[in-house]
């Protein structure tokens, strides 16, 4: 494996003297991505910023503004861009293996039982049950992000046009989304302009 | 091998534009997955997704199960692939220059417009999980009860998955 292809730059301000080998990036994601049920990224804070300190906190707010900012696996991303900022390529690699590879071990080994026992009742029972929770908990995840939306008259008609043509009307997601950023995007332009102007 | 590089390809497509995360995805995964391509059906759907909310593990892990499912563990390193690799691109090249575009007007805008458009995708989330898996009246009950002490009080969500699992395995759900 070749060594670190990003240098960390000048404009990283990632604790001195801080260097995590491929060996430390694997496990220390790995214990990240077994510790969390239903989500980890408050895991990945603890290890990252204060058990490790790989991060400085404002380092860590800004990476993961990043990871937010983009779409996809907002975690991932964020081991995508630690192990790419400390071993390049590879440490990205690593990290997200650490992340998603004890885990998946684990369903991989309970893989079996489910092949074998999916059909009894109760089995069936107990995984409708945890997808109702599961179900529960994402409602009760959009309700908090839904309060923290800023500008809530001018923006939340825009989450529920996306609930209606995504959940309702089964439209495609790229080209929603591509319409709906659009759209909200210059909303909250022109929106800021005008504050801007005013202020 | 057609089947494992579809599976990749897909994936890719899909979390272009998985704003909000993997959760905000669902809706659309299900589509692109049981209702086109017949790759699984709503009950294997629903299960997978329950599998991945009891394991340990970040939300995509839900990707891994699902390619895995369709096609062993070539599917599984395919959707996984899929899932991570356009996005990491972008952040290798973009993570040095952030700060740079982080003040942006535009880069606000966009971050701000994007925020009520994931409050719908991971509502739209729930939605469909609770449609897939077919829950009658007590499984409505449970997700309105779950919804609500998760709001309420700081109980650990894993408690809430095992009262799931448990009214479920009563024959309540």
């Amino acid at each position: 494996m070749s060594g670190r292809i990003v240098p960390p730059s000048a404009a990283s301000s990632a604790p001195a003297g801080v260097s995590p080998s491929l060996r430390a990036l694997f496990l220390g994601f790995a214990s990240v991505g077994l510790s969390g049920f239903g989500g980890v990224l408050p895991f990945a804070r603890r290890m990252l910023v204060e058990e490790r300190r790989w991060l400085a906190p404002e380092d860590f707010n800004t990476l993961l503004g990043l990871c937010q900012f983009l779409p996809g696996p907002n975690v991932i991303n964020l081991a995508v861009a630690v192990g790419a900022r400390y071993r390049g390529v590879a440490g990205a690699l690593v990290a997200v293996l650490g992340l998603l590879g004890g885990p998946f071990l684990i369903v991989r080994a309970l893989g079996p039982l489910y092949t074998r026992f999916a059909d009894l009742a109760v089995v069936q029972g107990v995984l409708r049950g945890v997808a109702a929770a599961g179900c529960g908990l994402l409602a009760a995840t959009a309700w908090r992000m839904g309060r923290a939306v800023r500008g809530k008259w001018m923006f939340l008609p825009f989450a529920v046009l996306a609930f209606v043509l995504v959940a309702l009307l089964r439209w495609p997601l790229p080209a929603v989304m591509l319409g709906l950023v659009l759209l909200a995007a210059t909303a909250a332009y022109l929106d800021g302009k005008r504050h801007g102007a005013r202020a | 091998m057609a089947l494992v590089l579809d599976l990749f390809l897909q994936f890719a497509l899909l979390f272009c534009v998985a704003f909000g995360g993997a959760s905000a995805l669902l809706p659309e995964m299900h589509r692109v997955v049981v209702a086109q391509k017949h790759w699984l059906d709503d009950a294997t759907f629903t299960h997978l997704y329950a599998i991945a909310q009891g394991a340990p593990g970040p939300n995509g892990l839900v990707v891994t199960l699902i390619g895995w499912q369709v096609a062993g563990l070539p599917g599984a390193l395919a959707a996984t692939l899929g899932m991570c690799l356009p996005m990491s691109i972008v952040i290798y090249l973009l993570m040095r220059h952030w700060h740079r575009f982080a003040k942006h007007p535009l880069t606000q805008a966009v971050q701000l417009g994007v925020a009520p458009l994931a409050v719908g995708l991971v509502a739209a989330g729930a939605f469909m999980i609770g449609q897939a898996a077919g829950l009658a009246a007590g499984g409505l009950a449970l997700v309105g009860l779950v919804a609500l002490l998760q709001l309420q009080t700081r109980l650990h969500p894993l408690w809430l998955i095992g009262l799931g699992a448990a009214a479920g395995g009563l024959g309540w759900v």
